[in-house]
């Protein structure tokens, strides 16, 4: 399997995502609240760059005790990657489609090498 | 919360790039060998508030000018000629060309801002004609102030005509027609019917005038008589009082962009305006598909029932709908059965024709088309551009224009 350099650690602050191109595939590599996640950039949906879009937390709805509405807010434990093409939203953590969890982006394994990272490309 | 700035292919917001943003949509486009045949779109849009300054330049009322090039000055804060609608289409920023294709440069010469832009996504993802079409004026039909509706309609229509129409042969139009106002729709399609990529007119569903009434028929015998379609093109009105119980955009939008379409299509239908005008092409645009087979099925079991309060009709409504044309976006796609079905229905092979609405949040690709397992080849190449072709008289035969980068 093809180690593919993706940035020097240094150079890749908690955060930061790099998109990584090899032999014709597209990996986009997060570095998000202390580890490293990739996935393939190619959204599930109409195959845009899912990887590019922008972060956003998970929005959920608050209910009272009564089940009545009281509001929203965003869940500062999950995060997601949106696809800027039409808006599917990503599991940071897990790849998979917010909206259907069955659904979910082929992941790579990330290694480190002293002060580079790698994503296995395969 | 942590939000990223714009992340596409490394390009800061001064850079932003269509072409970039849509570089897998030219992807797809090489490897599914679309250059083999012509992909025509029959509902894209551009941002015609971006090119106001030239477009009030056309108004005819002195005083209306006035006051329109004052409403658009920067300084103009509190003065708004055009109605607005209230909603976030981009997703409260989830949707970042929203924001950022304002931003996007093309070179200063001799076209149009608006034509490179439009080319530019053309291009990226394998079209070669596409029907062009307003934004905010959408909005129009619901405008107070009739007057407005139909000057600032009129001055538009002459602005495409001029300075896009008359010179890109790969954009045409279907011209707004002022709905409210009846006898100033005559006019236009008088107006505007020999203008150079003309190919249709359209009417703005968000409004409320019954397509029935008499006053219209004029147009409809026009139309029908110059061979020329007749569209309908949905929206959303969160104003209207039924969809002002909605509370997310969302539903909003679900909902608004075939509630119009479908009040209208009834009122086609069970009026009997098909037998009126045999001849007189009829497309509907941007309600997606799976309402069609509802509207089917609902109205052949009423009418079955209830045939004396349809007495124009010589056969069910659904054989009425079976001649009429559908844009495919925003195709729904989560259950292939039921897309399958729905095209079996609606005689896709011929009466459904391949639209975008590019650059808007919920645009669809060629390859929503292409990709479809259930559909020959021949159909797929007629739903991308065949049908229409031959609906708007386009003569492509096999012609490319897309340079796909």
């Amino acid at each position: 399997m093809p180690e593919v350099f993706v940035e020097k650690l240094s150079n890749f602050a908690d955060g930061d995502r790099r998109i990584v191109f090899h032999d014709g595939l597209e990996i986009g590599v997060f570095h998000w609240k202390g580890s490293f996640f990739a996935y393939q950039n190619l959204c599930l949906h109409q195959g845009g760059p899912c990887c590019e879009g922008v972060i956003m937390n998970k929005v959920e709805d608050v209910l009272g005790p009564d089940k009545t509405w009281r509001g929203q807010r965003f869940d500062e434990n999950e995060a997601h990657f949106i696809c800027p093409w039409h808006g599917y939203e990503y599991d940071i953590k897990t790849g998979e489609c917010v909206g259907n969890r069955s659904l979910r982006l082929k992941s790579y394994q990330t290694i480190r090498r002293g002060e580079d990272l790698y994503v296995v490309a395969g | 919360m942590e939000v990223q700035p714009n992340d596409f292919r490394r390009m800061s917001e001064e850079e932003f790039d269509t072409t970039k943003l849509l570089a897998h949509a030219s992807r797809q486009a090489r490897e599914r060998g679309y250059e083999k045949f012509p992909i025509v779109d029959v509902d894209s849009h551009h941002y015609e508030t971006e090119s106001m300054s030239e477009i009030l330049e056309y108004l005819d009322d002195p005083v209306l000018k006035q006051v329109a090039l004052a409403s658009f000055k920067p300084n103009a804060k509190n003065a708004r000629l055009m109605n607005t609608m209230v909603g976030y289409q981009d997703m409260g920023g989830r949707i970042p060309r929203y924001g950022l294709r304002s931003l996007e440069k093309a070179p200063a010469g001799k076209e149009l801002r608006d034509t490179t832009l439009t080319k530019r996504w053309m291009d990226a993802v394998g079209v070669d004609v596409a029907v062009l079409f307003p934004t905010p004026m959408l909005a129009l039909g619901v405008h107070p102030q009739v007057e407005i509706e139909i000057a600032l309609s009129r001055a538009y229509n002459r602005w495409l005509c001029e300075r896009v129409l008359a010179h890109e042969p790969r954009l045409v139009s279907m011209l707004y027609l002022p709905f409210n106002d009846p006898d100033a729709t005559y006019e236009f399609v008088k107006e505007f019917s020999d203008k150079k990529g003309v190919v249709g007119f359209l009417i703005t569903s968000t409004r409320y005038r019954p397509v029935h009434a008499n006053q219209y028929m004029k147009t409809y015998a026009l139309l029908e008589e110059m061979g020329l379609p007749i569209a309908f093109h949905g929206s959303y009105h969160w104003h209207d009082q039924a969809q002002g119980m909605l509370n997310r955009f969302i539903s909003v939008h679900a909902l608004g962009f075939v509630w119009y379409n479908m009040i209208h299509l009834a009122n086609w239908i069970i009026n009997g305006i098909p037998e009126r005008f045999p001849k007189l092409k009829v497309m509907w645009l941007e309600s997606g598909l799976a309402w069609i087979p509802f509207m089917m099925q609902r109205f052949d079991n009423e009418y079955m029932m209830r045939t004396s309060e349809a007495p124009a009709l010589k056969k069910l409504p659904s054989d009425y709908m079976r001649d009429m044309f559908w844009a495919s976006q925003p195709m729904e796609v989560t259950d292939m059965g039921l897309l399958e079905q729905t095209m079996r229905v609606i005689k896709a092979e011929t009466q459904l024709v391949y639209s975008s609405d590019y650059p808007h949040w919920d645009f669809d690709l060629p390859s929503t088309i292409y990709d479809l397992p259930f559909l020959s080849d021949a159909a797929k190449r007629n739903i991308l551009g065949g049908n229409a072709d031959k609906l708007f008289k386009l003569n492509l035969t096999g012609k490319k224009l897309a340079n796909v980068p």
